[in-house]
């Protein structure tokens, strides 16, 4: 149990990096941030949103460690204070009704993503003479990992969305409908999410085959899957017990790190997609200057993203038995 | 440089980076002016504007190949400074051990998990808008990727006999990590280059795309904004984003390619796999889980 408490424990360390971040950021400024920031903006910031700034980010006279302690007390009571771009909505509620649609969306792809990816590497790996698993598939994923998310999203979104119009154009579920656990709901909900997700998955599974493919080929030439070979055990035995068993934990390690690059990619496509999620908060924030409302999602998608790696690290104990003894 | 240039995907990789490279020197003087006024907007390709035109009446043609040189150079120069950022952090992790390597790991790791784009969003929005801030932005959300990678190589070689020598012989700690490590690592160093530019084209466009560049100003990434602030998908001018899309992916493609090439020079046991492979080939065998027996011609 130590592994998963000791990241615990780096987690936390991170919260606390994130808020602190999120406190000085503005006081780095040179001179008072709110007077820059009006210079900035040259009069578009409206007095309402510097004070709920002031306000939120303790910026009064006080000792910088007497804001600190103030700011730090805010955030944990969830007073993350007012949004501009939604007045008079504390950022609290604003966060709140994007976070679930940006963790089914970005969720569901990365899952899909990772595991279709890593089965693809396993038999790229596994056929790696054969012209089309070893030859053509891996450029041409890669060829698509290179293009900006979002700008698959706008292609997809034009081609099938506007031309075909297989698919909705915008938003998370039909205007028809209630959101609740109803079938209609859920059907026009999952309409909605297969666009985006497709883009998502569709961007990111040539990283995961790559990844799986090269860590496969590395431990296809060990001797213990000779040694396997020379048991005359059955192919297929010795590909998912013997080598990707082992190929997959680098992956999975890095399935945490990927996790926020992931989650900035998704970001971008949900704007496209003026899907209900962070993403398409952020923009709203972006357009309108509402600082408050950023930095809050800074520390919420960062926060979701720690308790994912979280329970990534879970399943990595459970993965690699060696974690699981109580190392020095 | 010579066993790259042998190398089938280095070469195509590399081709395609010359072309975008000239259009960045030349870019400027080959077309006309990006911002002007040429025609009706939203008009779609013709032999008169050969990639249309976009919601103010402008070329997009123009606008691409003027837009080359910002976006290669924010790449590019971000690509230098993540890797040598990252280079430093993580050699200077391993280096002095202890205490010091602890809290750069820590740095580390932190900076790693953090998602990038909501950090970089709420750096961007406090400074000036410009190429700079997006450079600074970025070198600071992709440092870590790199000074973990490095850190671990840097690991091993702090061990070798000739770098405890450097040591031993009084040499400065600056010296030893800039002159006995650094240059040990030359072909890790060109990966991570790679990858973090490729990292830094993606990243650019994608804030830039957001509103967080200089708008007034021509790259890639403030035309997918104009784009889509000129409502390009309603009114179906694919041509305002398709193209410019492409192009990143391209250059983003070359440098996988040059990466693939690196990767395959530098990692012995891929080099001699495919060696084996080629052999195999030319004596007509067909390759199997078993280890056939060669008899030397």
């Amino acid at each position: 149990m130590s592994y998963v408490l000791r990241r615990l424990g780096f987690y936390v360390v991170a919260a606390w990096v994130a808020v602190t971040m999120n406190f000085l950021l503005p006081r780095m400024m040179p001179g008072d941030p709110a007077t820059a920031m009006m210079a900035r903006f040259e009069g578009q910031v409206s007095p309402e949103a510097l004070e709920a700034l002031r306000e939120t980010f303790a910026l009064t006279d006080d000792p910088l460690w007497i804001q600190y302690i103030q700011y730090v007390r805010n955030t944990f009571a969830g007073d993350l204070g007012i949004s501009v771009a939604f007045f008079p909505a504390p950022v609290t509620d604003v966060i709140g009704t994007g976070l679930m649609w940006t963790c089914v969306l970005a969720g569901s792809a990365l899952v899909i993503s990772f595991t279709l990816g890593t089965i693809l590497g396993v038999i790229s790996a596994w056929r790696r003479d054969s012209p089309w698993w070893g030859r053509m598939l891996p450029p041409a994923l890669a060829l698509l990992g290179a293009f900006p998310y979002f700008w698959l999203a706008m292609l997809a979104l034009w081609l099938f969305g506007f031309t075909l119009g297989w698919f909705p154009l915008r938003h998370a579920y039909g205007d028809a409908y209630d959101p609740g656990w109803n079938l209609p709901f859920l059907v026009s909900a999952t309409k909605h999410a297969i666009l985006p997700a497709a883009t998502i998955v569709l961007a990111t599974l040539g990283n995961w085959l790559l990844r799986m493919r090269n860590n496969m080929i590395s431990v296809l030439g060990e001797d213990y899957i000779a040694l396997a070979r020379a048991k005359g055990l059955a192919d297929h035995r010795i590909l998912i017990h013997y080598a990707a068993r082992n190929a997959v934990l680098p992956s999975v390690t890095g399935f945490g790190m990927a996790l926020g690059f992931v989650v900035s990619g998704s970001l971008l496509t949900e704007i496209i997609f003026a899907y209900p999620g962070q993403g398409y908060l952020l923009i709203q924030a972006v357009r309108t200057q509402d600082f408050a409302l950023m930095q809050g999602l800074f520390l919420a998608i960062t926060f979701a993203v720690l308790a994912a790696n979280w329970i990534v690290d879970v399943l990595y104990m459970w993965l690699d038995p060696r974690t699981r003894s109580s190392r020095s | 440089m010579s066993p790259l240039l042998k190398n089938r995907s280095a070469l195509a990789g590399l081709g395609i980076l010359a072309v975008f490279a000239v259009l960045a020197l030349l870019g400027p003087w080959i077309v006309g002016d990006p911002l002007a006024f040429v025609a009706r907007p939203h008009e779609p390709p013709s032999t008169e504007h050969w990639l249309g035109t976009t919601g103010q009446g402008q070329d997009v043609l123009a606008q691409l190949v003027v837009g080359t040189r910002i976006t290669l150079a924010v790449a590019f120069v971000t690509g230098v400074l993540v890797t040598m950022f990252g280079a430093l952090i993580g050699t200077a992790a391993a280096y002095f051990g202890g205490r010091i390597e602890n809290a750069l790991s820590l740095l580390t790791n932190v900076f790693l998990i953090m998602p990038g784009l909501p950090l970089a969003v709420v750096i961007a929005v406090y400074m000036p808008a410009g190429p700079v801030t997006i450079t600074i932005v970025l070198v600071i959300t992709g440092w870590a990727w790199n000074a973990r990678l490095l850190r671990a190589q840097a690991l091993s070689l702090r061990e070798r006999d000739f770098v405890m020598a450097a040591i031993v012989g009084g040499e400065s700690h600056l010296r030893v990590i800039v002159c006995e490590i650094l240059p040990n690592m030359t072909s890790l160093l060109v990966s991570c280059f790679i990858s973090a530019t490729i990292y830094a084209l993606g990243a650019q466009v994608g804030l830039e795309f957001l509103g967080l560049g200089d708008i007034s100003m021509v790259t890639w990434g403030t035309m997918l904004y104009w784009a889509s602030n000129d409502a390009a998908l309603l009114t179906g001018s694919w041509w305002m984003f398709v193209p410019t899309g492409l192009c990143v992916a391209l250059v983003g493609f070359a440098l996988v390619l040059i990466n693939f090439a690196v990767d395959e020079l530098s990692n012995p046991r891929l080099r001699a796999e495919r060696a084996w492979r080629g052999r195999l080939r030319r004596e007509g065998v067909r390759v199997t889980a078993s280890t056939p027996v060669l008899r030397k011609r």
